[in-house]
């Protein structure tokens, strides 16, 4: 089971090429002390440095902060607040699916309209207000992200645990005697998991990208330092130096794109009959 | 025709029904900015003393009960007083509606560009799946689905305003140029370039991939087998048989992203300082000017609304089973 | 003495690699003339819907294609014409009907439209021209209004009415051959006769050629003149019809036509003994579908006054088209879902009236047997897992109870590794045999099997049939027996029930309900049963009972 997992997502080369770019940026969070040791809020050298100067290979910035040092730092929030985001998400996503979709009938059409009504907020906008209204700590950040979020997360689950409700294999639990708590956590979850699973690998990068636009408005936590950040401070100065913006943009390219193909890989391991659909 | 006509009347009921909880969530949200509106708004309007802090609690109701003051809040948003900026001196809406032609123009074009594009590429790529053409677009589609919009607008500014020199970066037209008629238009025409490219090229990318898999899923189902034992033509088996019923669900999804797109405007009239609402929110945010924000929501999200009216139109006219989905 | 109108000479289809067997089609060789039906009978995977389509080019490429033989038309070898002469062969001078008539038509576009494609494609008909064709062809399929209908889409059709529209869609160029791919297999039974029918009357009208594919010797004998066997991809015997279905050769030929379910005149009436164990007093139920807060959605009558009695060792069949209501009877006595309206009583308790914590107890007497054994065992579960799952929670330790799922996959004729293995690596009657294990795991007194051999192949069918009916004896399990169709319910059933529309128009001995049948619906539904004028030759049908298959030797 597990090898023909690694098989068929091994198969599928970008997603192994995604998934070395993923290591590369979570060792770069997990040891940027290590490897920037000083502060990257602190001016290391002279302001306007292009790339490939001797004390700062990207180049630094207006104030003379090391932009590789920038880029190393920002892959921490990027990640917390991505993989924390995307579990809250999860948490509400699926919870409400898994009951509108199980219980069916009034409880459904309630949590569906509710669902609705969070898919017609524009969501940037949202998360936009909620942040500038409750401040930008980080985890007011992610809550925001979160709420915006999570109803494509419940439509998934809703959908899944209607198909899977309505399944043989569930209705012999039911007339087995087995209980609802069995039936949802043994029964219907583990068969409900991989295009949920799928969805949230995806989630993971549309929440950075949500991340890096909303400290590209300003709206970060002031006390990190965020790719999203050093773009929006460097935009008024693209015209005298393209590296400020330039190379934090590569940083959440690369990220985001290596979480797509991760998650593409995953869709090939866990639904090979699936079609795969673009989820946004 | 009476089906289309029930079918768009469920849509427009549920269309207010939505409208009326953005309305109070709006409402909730104004009471949740920090401090006590009274004096934040006297705050802003520059003078704190007490008594006017109380004049303006009574001008806006808010030394009654919640729900009355919800009530309050709902007469005055649908008289369209969406509250006042006290920053700006002037009615938020007044600050909108000036705004809003150029967003929603900048929008418009970019959803139809995203549509027409992404589903031109989609069908391409579906058509010779395999192939390097495929490989390209879906390459292509990929990264554009995986780049923050905002550095894709500065990129582009950098290579066709600074490097190149051939579109203007910023604004809505060239200010002081006094241009007029045709003119004028190619100015805004130029203008529009990049920022509608930008803001297109993501959902371009997000409509390509959805109508690629839709295509390649619809194209192994019965009735086109129908249609080939038919002995019809390939083209007219594309395009009758195999698009028409793959466009649907990209129709559906095109409807529930409008809102993103909308969304998205903000970056970019904030990467090309383009005079929408989205430049507004960001000068409202820099500014923590709480009550134009949520006017700006308030819009936005009714702008969704209309997009997802419209997109519902255009599915009524091309699925004839509306009446019994 | 017929013109030859198709040759196919030693086809071979090539699958692509890694599948279960190097080709889909091996030297498949058969002729059809002008006014010959000929039957291609095979079971799943056999290979005989891949012979049509490899001669209408209609093969998935480029995963499977044709790696060797010709296809004849008139003398002209099909695959080797170019993609535009195949085109306007295609639909043209060979048309081809589809299995499921609900996914075989575009939901787009108008009936009128579609079957106006193919004149647009292969003649010169001006619009009027073409328009007149259209309402004339749907005429003659026997459809009602086609003015009107010409205009419609396909989802306000029945299945029955959008097999029709195919067939006047195949015959709008008056083609010389017909191919018929499973055309009936997804149809009720009255509904098959009908389109059987028409097919036999616009077949001898245009002295057409017509390719029958199917798995049903029934509809074989119904309209056959000739018949090829294939199994495996190959063609194991052909010949005419009169010599096929009465003097069989090849033992792959005489094991398929001896597992035709008949009707069996040797059961012994069964004896009612003692209290009903079950009795269901005039139970309704509605379904309610599509509304939503807005509108009012449609209602559906799925069960009104249904009163049954099942006695101690009984089997009673329910047989129904479907919408009847059957299954629906069967979920509200297993508590699936509740009934409106009525009682049904399980030794004297109404179990309607029960809410669900005090149904349960009531849950191990009474279990139920699936339709499809793809979708009834948990793919993540192991087989002992899945049967022992019932028992662990009523409360049974969980070694015993998995020791107890070994001795069950003994008792339903699996070896005793199965236990450790995962529901994929079974075959379909293999899995059904272990839904009958799950089911029996709580020793139940009353077993509800909805329609359980309905998706198996006739062989593995009347195995697995075998099995029920020699554990219900064993065990003295009373059974209720869902199916649509009747030769099915004549294997098993002592006592048969036939529903229509949610209500029993008839209940009666199986011997009664056959021989002297009194409702005018049950009489439609024996006088629908395909091949119901062919005797099985004595010789097989002996084979049945002279019990040379007693199920648990066999693993299907």
């Amino acid at each position: 089971m597990n090898r023909d997992f690694w098989k068929a997502f091994a198969r599928n080369r970008g997603a192994v090429v995604g998934l070395a770019i993923m290591a590369a940026v979570v060792i770069c969070a997990l040891f940027a002390d290590l490897i920037y040791p000083t502060s990257p809020w602190e001016m290391s050298t002279i302001p306007f440095q292009p790339p490939l100067s001797e004390d700062a290979v990207l180049g630094s910035d207006t104030l003379g902060r090391d932009i590789a040092a920038g880029i190393v730092h920002g892959a921490r929030v990027s990640l917390l607040i991505g993989l924390t985001s995307t579990a809250v998400a999860l948490l509400i996503g699926v919870t409400l699916g898994a009951v509108a979709g199980f219980h069916g009938g009034r409880i459904d059409d309630a949590i569906m309209r509710f669902t609705e009504l969070f898919q017609t907020i524009p969501n940037f906008v949202l998360a936009v207000v909620l942040v500038a209204i409750f401040t930008p700590t980080i985890a007011n950040i992610v809550i925001a992200i979160a709420i915006v979020s999570w109803p494509p997360l419940a439509r998934l689950a809703r959908g899944e645990f209607m198909a899977l409700r309505s399944r043989e294999f569930v209705q012999a639990a039911v007339t087995t005697g087995q209980g609802t708590g069995t039936i949802i956590f043994r029964q219907i979850l583990p068969n409900s998991l991989s295009p949920i699973i799928v969805s949230a690998s995806l989630m993971v990068a549309t929440a950075i990208l949500l991340e890096s636009s909303l400290s590209f408005l300003g709206l970060g936590d002031p006390n990190v330092m965020s790719w999203g950040y050093m773009i929006g401070a460097a935009r008024t100065v693209i015209r005298q130096a393209w590296w400020m913006s330039f190379f934090p943009g590569i940083a959440i390219l690369l990220t985001v794109l290596a979480l797509n193909l991760v998650g593409e890989g995953l869709n090939d391991a866990m639904n090979p009959k699936l079609a795969r659909k673009g989820r946004a | 025709m009476a089906a289309i006509a029930s079918f768009l009347g469920r849509r427009l009921f549920k269309a207010v029904f939505i409208l009326f909880a953005i309305v109070v969530i709006n409402f909730l949200l104004v009471r949740a900015a920090p401090g006590d509106p009274a004096t934040v708004m006297a705050g802003e309007a520059g003078a704190a003393d007490e008594q006017f802090v109380q004049q303006l609690r009574e001008q806006f109701g808010l030394d009654r009960p919640l729900h009355e003051q919800l009530g309050i809040y709902l007469a005055d948003v649908a008289t369209g007083d969406l509250g006042y900026s006290y920053r700006q001196q002037r009615p938020v809406w007044d600050l909108i509606a000036e705004r809003l032609p150029a967003t929603l123009i900048l929008t418009g074009a970019a959803f139809v560009l995203a549509l027409a594009a992404g589903i031109g590429l989609g069908t391409l790529a579906a058509q010779n799946v395999g192939r390097w053409s495929d490989s390209a677009i879906t390459v292509l589609a990929l990264v554009s689905y995986a780049t923050p919009i905002f550095w894709v607008g500065l990129m582009l500014i950098l290579l066709f305003s600074v490097q190149l020199g051939w579109l203007p970066a910023f604004g809505y037209e060239t200010i002081g140029a006094g241009y007029t008629g045709w003119e004028r238009v190619t100015d805004i025409a130029a203008h529009m370039v990049l920022p509608v490219l930008t803001l297109g090229l993501f959902y371009m990318a997000v409509y390509a991939r959805l109508t690629r898999a839709s295509i390649l899923e619809v194209r192994d189902m019965d009735f086109v087998k129908t249609a080939r034992a038919k002995g019809l033509g390939e083209t007219r088996i594309v395009l009758k048989h195999v698009l028409r019923n793959a466009i649907l669900p990209v129709i559906t999804f095109a409807g529930i992203q409008a809102g993103h797109l909308v969304g998205g405007s903000i970056l970019i009239e904030t990467v090309f300082a383009w005079p929408g609402i989205g430049r507004l929110a960001f000068d409202a945010v820099l500014q923590r000017d709480y009550q134009v924000l949520l006017g700006i929501f308030f819009v936005t999200s009714v702008l969704v609304i209309v997009f997802n009216i419209l997109t519902d139109l255009v599915y009524s006219l091309v699925d004839p089973r509306i009446e019994v989905a | 003495m017929s013109d030859i109108l198709l040759d196919v000479r030693d086809l071979t289809v090539a699958l692509p690699e890694g599948a279960e067997r190097p080709n889909a089609v091996e030297g498949i060789s058969l002729t059809i003339g002008k006014n010959e039906i000929l039957c291609v009978v095979g079971e799943s995977g056999s290979g005989k819907s891949m012979t049509a389509h490899a001669v209408m080019g209609l093969l998935p490429k480029p995963h499977v294609k044709v790696t060797g033989g010709q296809a004849l038309y008139r003398g002209r070898d099909i695959l080797t014409m170019t993609e535009a002469e195949q085109r306007s062969l295609r639909g043209g001078r060979i048309a081809m009907i589809f299995q499921e008539p609900m996914t075989a038509l575009n939901p787009l576009m108008t009936v009128g439209d579609q079957i106006e494609e193919s004149l647009k494609a292969h003649s010169d008909l001006d619009k009027a021209g073409r328009r007149a064709r259209v309402v004339e062809l749907l005429a003659d399929v026997g459809l009602p209004d086609p003015e009107h209908l010409r205009r419609s889409y396909p989802f306000r059709l029945s299945g029955g009415q959008r097999q029709r529209v195919m067939i006047a869609m195949a015959l709008a160029l008056e083609p010389d051959i017909l191919i018929a791919d499973e055309p009936t297999t997804a149809l009720d039974v009255t509904t098959q006769k009908q389109i059987l029918d028409l097919i036999r009357t616009l077949q001898a009208e245009k002295e057409m050629g017509v390719m029958f594919i199917t798995h049903d010797f029934g509809v074989v004998a119904e309209i056959a003149t000739h018949v090829a066997v294939m199994q495996h991809g190959r063609c194991v015997e052909i010949g005419t019809a009169e010599q096929m279905l009465n003097a069989p050769k090849h033992p792959y030929t005489r094991d398929l036509i001896a597992a035709v379910p008949h009707y069996i005149e040797h059961r012994d009436d069964f004896l009612k003994q003692g209290e009903a164990l079950l009795q269901a007093d005039k139970v309704c139920k509605t379904f309610h579908l599509g509304g939503g807060f807005l509108r009012k959605g449609r209602q559906i009558v799925a069960g009104r006054d249904i009163t049954l009695t099942i006695h101690p060792g009984e089997t009673v069949g329910v047989v129904g088209e479907s919408g009847s209501g059957k299954s629906t009877l069967g979920r509200c006595i297993v508590g699936l879902h509740k009934a409106d309206g009525g009682r049904i009583l399980y030794q004297g308790q109404d179990l309607v009236a029960l809410d669900r914590k005090r149904f349960r107890p009531f849950r191990k007497d009474i279990q139920m047997i699936f339709q499809d054994p793809y979708a009834s065992l948990n793919p993540r579960h192991k087989v002992a897992d899945i049967i022992a799952q019932g028992p662990i929670a009523f409360g049974e330790p969980r070694a015993k109870a998995l020791d107890r799922a070994r001795e069950l996959l003994r008792l339903v004729g699996l070896p005793e590794q199965a236990a450790e293995r995962y529901p994929h690596e079974f075959s379909g009657g293999q899995r059904q045999r272990i839904s009958i294990a799950r089911a029996l795991a709580l020793e139940p007194k009353l077993i509800i099997a909805d329609e359980p051999v309905s998706a198996l192949d006739v062989s593995v069918q009347t195995q697995v049939l075998d099995l029920l009916d020699e554990i219900r004896h064993r065990l003295g399990l009373s059974m209720l027996f869902i199916t649509h169709d009747l030769r099915v319910a004549a294997q098993v059933c002592d006592t048969i029930a036939v529903m229509q529309k949610g209500v029993i128009v008839e209940m009666n001995t199986a011997r009664e309900v056959f021989q002297n049948p009194q409702h005018p619906y049950t009489r439609t539904l024996l006088d629908a049963i395909p091949g119901r004028g062919w005797e099985i030759p004595e010789d097989l049908r002996a084979r049945r009972h002279g019990g040379t298959h007693d199920g648990r030797g066999a693993v299907a």
